[in-house]
């Protein structure tokens, strides 16, 4: 009896990047922020939903989120954001084919679509480390 | 078989190599080898001294020894590579850990089961397709395509069918239904020929809810591509023409026509004739 053994990644494959280039890295924290926001979001929609049981409800609800570990998490949300949305619109450019370059004749020392669109992908981080900058100051110095 | 006194002198370099034997099954588990190393040494070259000296019963698949026959992917430190055309000095460590490209099932120690990347291969009709048969099967003349048409498609006729792209790829870690980047590459190769008319034969597989839009560009396919074929290309490729096709931009082509034959065409007169043969023919 011969017994093939299962050598699927599974969930460590897709979220560890490994000695890939940064853009598996991009890759698997534009899916963690994504799905990072749409949690936020579901329980934003059940928070804002206590308003509907009236003014006393909504006052509770929004008194138990005063404490600073909330607010950090909404930091920490925003940051999600920012990095997803810059990220985005690389990546909408990306796979509407608009930065991959050109086919060509393959000739060693290869070159690739990965490595042409990569300065993108800099000017990208460069843009949300300046948002989360901003940011950054605003939620230290000008929020209560 | 080297004697003590000469590996005291000689440089050697640890192997680390996954085993695994289907008849007993279990967890496969790492084996340490000292190898010695010599100048221009690949990793192959390393597995078949173990193979000869250490351990006869060592298993892996290779045959070209040149990175064209595409049997001796393995995940190297770290990285899916070819065995064949990686020198061991390039690696800059003093351990090479060896273990079979991952995302494949095991057969045995470094041998991958590429069954499924075969599949995945034929799921696209990875040949030319065309309405006339009967020309296509007993051709009178060829197709007619220019050089910088031969441009759009050639890189990606480059695949050697290794499999680093399937192993390096974070979405087929975690999906066996993903098409993957080598079968998607392909598909476009052929849609991207001037000669080829199945471009709905193609699409079905490439435009699939396994297809193409489960690609989003991790970018490793194109980074461990030995051959340059650069399959994250090709994928981004294949969503703009459904994008540029969708909003009326761009309309398919009918297929190349068959070369009418040239009226008039004279041979040239200077024409070298062969040289006479050297050895005599047998009669
Ligand atoms: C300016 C705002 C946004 C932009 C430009 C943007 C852009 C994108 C793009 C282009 C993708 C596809 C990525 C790919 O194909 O690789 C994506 C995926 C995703 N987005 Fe957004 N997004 C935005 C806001 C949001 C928000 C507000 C949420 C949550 C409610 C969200 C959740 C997700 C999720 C869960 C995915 C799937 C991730 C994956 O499959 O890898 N996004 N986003
Ligand atoms: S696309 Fe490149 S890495 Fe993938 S199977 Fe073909 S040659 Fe190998
Ligand atoms: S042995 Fe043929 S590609 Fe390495």
């Amino acid at each position: 009896m011969q017994h093939r053994y299962k050598n699927n990644l599974g969930l460590w494959g897709w979220l560890g990047g490994g000695r890939y280039g940064a853009d598996r890295y991009a890759y698997a924290l534009h899916r963690l922020s994504g799905l990072g926001i749409l949690a936020y979001f579901l329980m934003h929609i059940f928070v804002t939903g206590t308003r509907v049981d009236g003014p006393e409800a909504w006052e509770s609800a929004m008194h138990f989120f005063e404490n600073p570990l909330f607010r950090l998490g909404e930091f920490l949300v925003f940051l999600a954001f920012l990095y997803h949305a810059v990220n985005g619109i690389r990546l909408v450019l990306v796979e509407l084919g608009l930065l991959v370059g050109k086919p060509g004749l393959p000739s060693y020392p290869y070159s690739h679509s990965v490595i042409r669109q990569r300065p993108v992908l800099v000017v990208a981080m460069v843009i949300t480390a300046v948002l989360v900058l901003f940011a950054g100051a605003d939620f230290l110095f000008l929020t209560k | 078989m080297s004697t003590s006194k000469e590996s005291g002198k000689m440089k050697t370099i640890v192997f680390e190599v996954l085993r695994y034997d289907p008849e007993k099954g279990g967890t496969p588990h790492l084996q340490e080898f000292t190898v010695p190393l010599h100048k221009g040494m690949t990793v192959l070259d390393g597995l078949h001294w173990i193979k000869e000296h250490e351990d006869p019963t060592l298993t892996w698949r290779s045959s070209c020894r040149m990175g064209i026959c595409g049997s001796c992917g393995m995940f190297i430190n770290g990285l899916p590579r070819l065995a064949c055309t990686n020198q061991i000095t390039h690696l800059h460590s003093d351990r090479v850990v060896i273990k079979p490209l991952p995302n494949f099932d095991i057969i045995r120690d470094l041998v991958p089961d590429l069954e499924s990347l075969f599949d995945r291969h034929r799921s696209v009709k990875p040949y030319l397709i065309r309405r006339d048969r009967i020309e296509q099967n007993s051709p009178t003349r060829e197709y007619f395509q220019s050089s910088e048409e031969l441009v759009n498609y050639i890189q990606f006729a480059y695949c050697i069918k290794c499999g680093l792209c399937l192993s390096a790829c974070p979405t087929v870690a975690t999906s066996e239904d993903y098409t993957g980047p080598q079968a998607l590459t392909q598909g476009w190769r052929y849609l991207a020929d001037t000669r080829d008319e199945g471009t709905e034969e193609h699409s079905e597989e490439l435009y699939s809810k396994h297809g193409v839009y489960r690609c989003h560009f991790a970018g490793a396919c194109s980074q461990v591509c030995p051959k340059g074929v650069d399959p994250a290309m090709a994928i981004q490729l294949a969503k703009q023409a459904a994008f540029l096709k969708s909003m009326g931009l761009c309309k398919d082509k009918p297929g190349a026509p068959v070369t009418p034959p040239i009226d008039n065409w004279v041979s040239e007169k200077e024409i070298p004739k062969p040289p006479e043969p050297t050895v005599a023919r047998e009669s």
